[in-house]
């Protein structure tokens, strides 16, 4: 199994504030790694830097073999690294199909495509695989509907199959199950692992302790900027420093 | 079945064309169907079409576009001074210097979005149009405008020995008159063109794309768009079309003014897209009928008219009704026009195809009532 991400001595400062001191990860392809840690822990800055949206003070973000750091979001996005938001970043004006669509189009297009004068309607082909992810996250019924009229939840799985439609190297996923009822949230961990089986890599940022165990391969748990243990499961779960940081009474 | 439906962008168009080039009789109820006006819809017409391209689409609210209406017209006036009194070569260079210079405005405002990109616009167009005042005055001929002269050479039609009747020669388009209902005709004809070009454009991916940067700018980059060129290329494609509006200004009278690119003018059509609806396909045409309306119908009627038409009232109640109607016709059209937009943006956002669109709404209700208690009364007929 090769590396394919390595974040290697990241650092990252907001003010006086170091929300990552010296971060080191390798995700390995084929797995899901999940990183948990308590609230302001720097899991969601460190998610930032890896897409483009911050960029590390120092240290590297390498993505199969390229540099990501100074890259354009949009490019680190073809090149095959794609996030589920938290709060749900969506198209709230267009339908639940067009939402979909889009980064289907993105990724067949590539980040410019100059094409006014083809119809929309000659696009069978990204609507079928629009309408294939809609299903897959059981939403294809309420395609018409405009996203911001579907619960949080629902906002939820839309983005992730807005995620899964660009059929992504690396998927990082930000709490992809927070603000669902118990119901929703088994069927993503279904969902997820579904897709584990097709190859995807997946980066789990999560709070759900029932979702990160019965999903990740590995799991490191970031504190206050830093990661202070790395390991499969079971070594999490018996982990002294990691029981006092942050599972607390929460796993036993 | 499914060919014929509104879908097809062929069968929108068609609708379109017969509804356009019909308006000399169906605006005739209304006492606009004279040439003149007629030309100004349809002229307007393009220029809003081509504002709803990019405000429509990507919520880009442009403050300055009547600078490219102004560049266009004085690019037209200078083709008509040195090449040929033919409209086509006219219209085709404004629309293209407009381009270039939408490219250019484009390129730069742009690095902003939200009232920022508005106020860089508004700059533009301002500086353009003091450009045009005072220090361009060789070229713009200044506080004048740019008229044609006795002595304009016009090399094309020198050398292809078109003979120069007594006077200033006028416009044509290969020997069709550009005044008149011709002038109309030739204007409409423009006109659906350009509604199609925007059609196709509305129903494309790039279209799509344009409409998710309106929706959710920042996630379009994390999609893996760049939503730059995006929006550089549509600002191009409006200012092509405000040039071309501009160019045809010219075509059906050859004189340029820089309070063409005044920033009322800019104002003017923003107010013609909010009107009649925003993003919408012929909200803003409907927009500027109804401004270009008033401006023309409603200015026109004066107190005399106003007494004619409540004669029938008694002679105090007409005089209150006439003194305190006349405050919002003449010159006070503005005023009426104010009224109807504060109505509209309070109760209506969505412009006149929002009313359009609840009376659509209402109307299937009312029918989907109406016969479901039809069918009911059948029911307990059934049952006795």
């Amino acid at each position: 199994m090769s590396t394919l991400l390595q974040i290697k001595g990241v650092n990252k400062s907001f003010g006086g504030l170091n929300a990552l001191s010296d971060v080191n990860l390798d995700i390995e392809e084929g797995t899901i790694h999940a990183i948990i840690g308590p609230n302001g822990a720097g899991k969601s800055t460190l998610l930032n830097c890896c897409i483009g949206r911050l960029i590390p003070d120092t240290g590297s973000v390498t993505f199969n073999g390229h540099n990501m750091v100074g890259m354009k979001p949009y490019d680190i996005n073809h090149a095959g690294m794609v996030r589920v938001f938290q709060t749900p970043e969506i198209f709230p004006s267009l339908s639940l199909l067009v939402n979909v669509m889009l980064p289907a189009f993105a990724q067949r297009d590539g980040c410019f495509k100059f094409n006014p004068f083809k119809s929309l309607y000659g696009e069978k082909e990204i609507r079928d695989r629009a309408m294939e992810e809609l299903r897959n996250v059981g939403l294809e019924k309420a395609y018409r509907e405009k996203a911001e009229t579907i619960s949080r939840g629902n906002k939820r799985r839309l983005e992730l199959a807005m995620g899964l439609v660009q059929k992504p190297k690396l998927l990082l996923l930000d709490e992809p199950t927070a603000g669902m009822a118990r119901l929703d949230t088994n069927r993503t961990i279904e969902l997820l692992q579904e897709i584990k089986k097709t190859g995807v890599t997946k980066v789990i940022i999560e709070h759900d302790m029932h979702v990160v165990f019965s999903l990740a391969d590995k799991i490191s748990v970031l504190a206050q900027g830093a990661i202070i243990a790395s390991g499969t499961p079971d070594e999490i779960k018996g982990n002294p420093v990691v029981i006092e940081a942050y599972l607390g009474g929460e796993v036993g | 079945m499914k060919i014929i439906s509104l879908k097809n962008d062929y069968v929108t168009t068609l609708l379109f064309a017969v509804v356009v080039l019909l308006a000399p009789i169906w605006l005739s109820p209304f006492g606009a169907n004279y040439p003149d006006l007629l030309q100004k819809f349809a002229i307007f017409g393009i220029f809003a079409i081509g504002y709803n391209l990019l405000f429509g689409a990507t919520g880009y609210l442009s403050f300055g576009h009547a600078a490219f209406l102004g560049i266009g017209s004085y690019t037209a006036v200078w083709c008509f001074k040195l090449f040929t009194m033919n409209i086509l070569p006219a219209i085709i260079l404004s629309t293209l210097v407009a381009g270039v210079f939408a490219l250019f405005i484009g390129f730069i405002c742009l690095r902003r979005s939200g009232i920022y990109f508005s106020i860089l616009t508004l700059a533009f167009a301002q500086m353009a149009y003091s450009l045009a005042y005072s220090v361009l005055t060789p070229i713009t001929n200044g506080e004048t405008g740019l008229q044609l002269t006795m002595q304009d050479p016009r090399y094309i039609d020198a050398m292809a020995g078109v003979v120069v009747p007594e006077g200033l020669p006028s416009t044509n388009l290969f020997g069709i008159s550009v005044n008149g209902y011709s002038g109309f005709y030739i204007c409409a004809v423009v006109l659906i063109l350009a509604f199609f070009i925007s059609l196709k454009i509305f129903r494309s991916p790039y279209g799509l794309k344009l409409a998710a940067i309106k929706s959710n700018q920042v996630r379009m980059q994390y999609t893996g768009f760049n939503p730059r060129p995006y929006l550089i290329s549509v600002f191009v494609i409006s200012g092509m079309f405000a040039g071309l509006a501009g160019g045809l200004l010219a075509a059906i009278d050859p004189l340029a003014g820089a309070e063409r690119m005044q920033w009322t003018a800019s104002g003017e059509i923003v107010l013609m897209t909010i009107l009649g609806g925003a993003g919408t396909l012929i909200g803003p045409l409907l927009g500027v009928l109804v401004i270009k309306y008033f401006e023309n119908i409603f200015s026109a009627i004066n107190e005399s008219v106003l007494h004619e038409a409540f004669s029938f009232l008694p002679e105090t109640l007409e005089n209150v009704v006439v003194f305190v109607t006349h405050l919002f016709v003449g010159e006070g059209w503005h005023l009426s026009l104010g009224v109807i937009f504060v109505l509209v943006v309070t109760f209506l956002p969505g412009g006149i195809m929002e009313l359009l669109g609840l009376i659509k709404q209402r109307y299937k209700k009312f029918r989907s009532e109406s016969t479901s208690t039809s069918s009911s009364k059948t029911e307990s007929k059934g049952e006795k």
